[in-house]
């Protein structure tokens, strides 16, 4: 994971808020890696400059009004008291005050009206950005179920927390909620929406640069709301397209005795009741599809990343590595919880 | 002088006055000795003195939660608390501050100083302001106590619905959070009201609205809009109870309700409250700015439009809070224009203060120095607030790190700074002694540097992708060395804060002695004694001018003729405040206690079941019919020229 080091950042102004958004990373609004994103920096990056202009003139103002009257003295009160007496006290400053005014109504207008129209320039379902993918992504409590539809529905697959997408063409999102809202946010792409029970949103990605991302929920949704991650894999057409090609097909029995024993548990223990893998008789429908589970990059919604170690963790006790999750402990001993992983480790 | 006339009965005037008027009015206007004086006393200074503290003590609870959870974060992957502690820490704390101190304590600075400011001897409906405290503070003792029995609502300060319904939130945790809500409600509204027809109808003679001091102004506002706001959360908690009560589906999506329902209703007031919170603190500012430069403060009628325009724009904001919900993308262009407009009024209102500095003589005593904290901090945080103005930058920035860096910005520093100049500008009218010096100067620049260090790197934190009321965060995201920073600030904070009270309990007992008008300035509460006596005025002043103490430094002319051997005061006109009537304050009564009682045993017995609604109903009957009992005839008498 690349982060950038910012320790000194604090010091800086305002306006350098905006450079400093540009720092790379996997999730963060400067990533500018989609159409809408690079939207958003530069219209961030003007408020940046507006406001910041508009800040050190306000300070400028307080810093001259204190630097006048610093050498105010006792015994030259009666001579400031004659002084402020005037009748034209203030003319001045009334003009000023119009002036200011104006300068407040000029600027926000201008902001009021390049928000506008970045608003009206990020991507949106029916506009010129044809979708060519079409994802139907649910929230649940507290993990991302998708669901990649496809001209053929007997093409269609479902996949959980972690989503590819094409460089250079837009995906269409529908949102969804089971449980409670939800929202949906890959800062690096785009700006966020919620998926709320008993509405239907969208939101349309079109990247603009390959590679990894990080997604996470950005609306408090109960006790694990910090662990409800996904990741983004922006891949090229081809590596897509590949990539596609492979979700598309069932999972392989496994050849592995232990993997084939592990198999026999999954099927037989209580975790069929909750998870699909495609090919096998498993079909719950309230847990992650783990169809292809082994081929990405995180598990439990961000939570870990996929390794032989953490998977052992995982299936042997989910409420450790993630309290209140709604996976059960299942109680496996360690030649059952081996051969499980086997098997899971083997549905690349 | 004025004098009132009236039949023949003992009044202050030529006969009676000095010592002799002391010591009568002290009679009439006494409460009982001890426990029993303290629990029946319907005077606006012991009440709103009680309110303060007690919303000090509650802001402390809450400081202490946010030192908990800055720990939790310092560092990625801590494991101090459990995510369902966690939880109830952010919802106490986000719940606390609003609810239970932010919004009483502005009441209270209201109920101790607005009846002073415009010069009457009590607050309209002092009974209710009684009732009003104990209602606040049981709702209060309700939400900590079931924190502290490990029962704390969880579903953040918002509640959003289904988060918190019955589905989602089973337990009782949340019907506390909403019952305290309902407490909380009954305890604003009620104080909300006393305070419109304390300014309405009680001001001195002469003080016409255009010489009303700007704290009374922001004061009549923030009621008004108390008065509109809080009747949308009522209903909204109200139809959560019964979803979670009764079984009511308003916001089930799968029975025909809608969760975004309750964020309307919710943010219907919740936005309003935000201005409820900070424009008493352009009050403070107003009235700080002035005594310490000596100057009225610059183009008063500006300040009043704007204050007034803040208060009207503050109902058309609310769907800001709601942009990433999906609703129609050109009513949002209305309510970014809308948000934006705010920023109008307040810029007019921060050029005046400065012009008011720029033209006068400063002196920089403590409270000052919480004018220049504010105007710095208040400003980053309009500022960002703009930022969040536009929709697709709210899309980004929306419930990340970026935002809490805001409306702490917003809120401390434009409510809290001005709050803390604020106690340390009154305390000597409050205690009659001096708050220290040297030791407010050090406990100033520690809340001030401690809130920056805390509060800026938040900023970066929400634009490095950080989102909001998360327990923990990984390793690796970049997010390690800024949450450290703002938890090392935030201790300073704290550090700060905990030498502002030793100052303040130190100068209490030891303070220099103050005198009637310590900071020579201009508004009718530095003409009485410090403190005050119990009947606040021995003659009620009567105003020619904006600045009375200034234009009439020898002199102040008043009014003479009100009765000493019954609490009475003096109602005049809305607009030009002429004397109207002579109208009785309530006498002390137990009655507002146990009403409160009543009505608290009935709110809390409605969270385990309804028919406590129907039952609680008499006890709270009865408690009401004693406090209303006739006493003989009452009614208002007109002023006899």
């Amino acid at each position: 994971m690349r982060a950038g080091r910012h320790e000194w950042a604090v010091a800086l102004p305002l306006p350098l808020l905006a450079l400093l958004s540009g720092c790379g990373g996997i999730q963060t609004i400067g990533g500018r890696e989609g159409r809408d994103a690079a939207l958003i920096n530069d219209l961030f990056t003007l408020f940046c400059i507006v406001t910041g202009i508009f800040f050190a003139a306000i300070m400028a103002f307080l810093f001259a009004a204190y630097w006048r009257r610093r050498g105010w003295r006792a015994d030259r009160m009666a001579e400031e008291d004659e002084r402020l007496a005037a009748p034209s006290r203030g003319g001045a400053l009334r003009v000023g005050m119009f002036l200011w005014t104006g300068a407040v109504v000029g600027g926000l207008m201008g902001l009021a009206v390049a928000s506008f129209f970045t608003d009206r320039g990020l991507a949106h379902p029916n506009s010129d950005n044809k979708p060519v993918v079409s994802i139907e992504l649910t929230g649940n409590q507290w993990w991302w179920d998708a669901k990649y539809h496809f001209h053929d529905p007997s093409k269609d697959f479902r996949t959980a927390n972690e989503l590819h997408i094409p460089l250079g063409a837009a995906t269409y999102i529908v949102l969804k909620a089971n449980d409670v809202i939800h929202s949906f946010w890959v800062p690096n792409l785009a700006g966020k929406q919620d998926l709320i029970p008993g509405h239907l949103n969208d939101i349309v990605l079109v990247p603009t640069r390959a590679g990894h991302y990080r997604g996470q929920c950005a609306e408090y949704c109960g006790l694990q709301h910090a662990h409800m991650a996904l990741d983004i894999v922006v891949d090229t057409p081809a590596d897509y397209q590949r990539w596609v090609a492979r979700q598309q097909q069932t999972a392989p029995p496994p050849a592995d005795p232990q993997a084939r024993a592990g198999y026999v548990y999954f099927m037989n223990k209580q975790c069929s009741a909750c998870h699909t893998i495609a090919g096998t008789p498993a079909g719950g429908q309230v847990a992650p599809d783990l169809t292809h589970v082994a081929s990405r990059a995180t598990i439990a919604a961000g939570t870990l990343p996929n390794t032989v170690g953490s998977m052992h963790a995982w299936v042997a006790d989910p409420q450790g590595v993630k309290p209140g999750n709604n996976m059960p402990y299942i109680g496996l001993n360690a030649d059952e919880l081996h051969a499980v992983v086997a098997y899971l480790e083997t549905l690349k | 002088m004025t004098v009132l006339s009236g039949q023949d009965l003992p009044r202050d005037g030529e006969a009676l006055q000095g010592a002799a008027l002391h010591a009568r009015l002290e009679r009439t206007w006494g409460d009982a000795p001890g426990l029993w004086g303290w629990l029946t006393t319907t005077d606006h200074k012991k009440i709103g003195r009680r309110y303060i503290v007690t919303a000090f003590v509650f802001m402390a609870l809450a400081g202490v939660l946010a030192l908990a959870m800055r720990l939790q974060l310092a560092g990625p992957e801590k494991a101090l608390m459990t995510p369902d502690r966690y939880n109830q820490l952010f919802t106490m704390h986000g719940t606390t501050m609003m609810f239970l101190f932010a919004v009483p304590v502005m009441e209270a600075m209201a109920i101790y100083l607005v009846p002073l400011m415009i010069g009457t001897r009590n607050i309209s409906f002092p009974r209710l302001n009684a009732f009003s405290y104990w209602m606040y503070l049981a709702g209060g003792i309700l939400l900590w106590v079931a924190f502290l029995l490990n029962i704390g609502p969880d579903a953040g300060w918002f509640s959003y619905t289904p988060l918190s319904g019955p589905q989602f939130s089973p337990g009782k945790r949340v019907d506390i959070w909403a019952q305290m809500i309902t407490f909380t409600e009954v305890a604003a509204l009620a104080v909300a009201v006393e305070i419109v027809a304390t300014i309405l109808k009680q001001r001195a003679p002469g003080m016409t609205l255009s010489r009303m001091p700007l704290f009374v102004w922001t004061m009549l506002v923030v009621a008004l809009m108390v008065i509109f706001s809080m009747p949308s959360v009522a209903l909204g908690s109200g139809l959560l109870i019964s979803d979670r009560l009764i079984g009511t589906h308003f916001y089930n999506a799968y029975e025909h309700g809608d969760p975004l329902l309750w964020q309307h209703l919710f943010w219907f007031f919740g936005h309003p409250e935000v201005y409820i919170i900070f424009l008493p603190g352009a009050g403070f500012v107003s009235h700080i700015t002035e005594t310490f430069t000596r100057r009225p403060v610059f183009a008063y009628p500006a300040m009043v439009l704007s204050l007034v325009t803040v208060g009207l724009l503050a109902f058309g904001v609310w769907v800001h809070h709601m942009f990433a919900t999906g609703l129609p993308r050109t009513g949002y262009a209305f309510y970014t224009a809308a948000t934006m407009a705010v920023s109008i009024p307040a810029g007019i209102q921060i050029f005046c203060w400065i012009a008011t500095i720029w033209d006068g003589r400063p002196r920089f005593k403590v409270p000052f120095l919480y004018v220049f904290a504010f105007i710095f901090t208040f400003v980053i945080g309009g500022l960002s607030g703009v930022m969040q103005a536009s929709v697709p930058i709210d899309l980004q920035v929306h419930d990340t790190y970026f935002i809490v860096a805001h409306f702490h910005y917003v809120l401390v520093g434009g409510a809290v700074f001005p709050l803390l100049g604020a106690i340390d500008y009154w305390f000597p009218k409050v205690t009659g002694r001096m708050m220290g010096e040297a030791l407010g100067k050090v406990s100033f620049w520690l809340v001030f540097l401690g809130f920056q260090v805390t509060f800026f790197p938040m900023h970066l934190l929400g634009m490095w992708g950080m989102p909001r009321r998360v327990y923990t965060y990984p390793t690796g995201m970049g997010w390690d060395e800024m949450n450290l920073i703002a938890t090392m600030g935030s201790f300073a904070l704290a550090a700060g804060f905990v030498l502002y009270i030793v100052n303040a309990l130190n100068s209490a007992r030891r303070g220099a002695i103050a005198g009637p008008n310590p900071w020579d300035a201009a508004g009718l509460e530095w003409a009485t004694a410090s403190p005050p006596p119990q009947y606040n005025f021995a003659h009620i002043p009567v105003v020619t001018s904006r600045t009375p103490l200034w234009d009439n430094r020898n002199h102040l002319p008043v009014m003479t003729g009100l009765r000493v051997d019954d609490r009475e005061v003096l109602l005049t006109t809305v607009m030009d405040a002429v004397p109207d009537l002579r109208e009785p304050s309530a006498l002390p009564s137990i009655w507002p206690l146990a009403s409160a009682l009543a009505t608290t045993c009935m709110f809390i017995a409605s969270i385990f079941t309804p028919w406590a609604v129907v039952i609680g109903t008499f006890p709270i009957a009865a408690a009401l019919i004693a406090w209303f009992w006739p006493k003989g005839p009452m009614s208002p008498e007109p002023v006899i020229e």
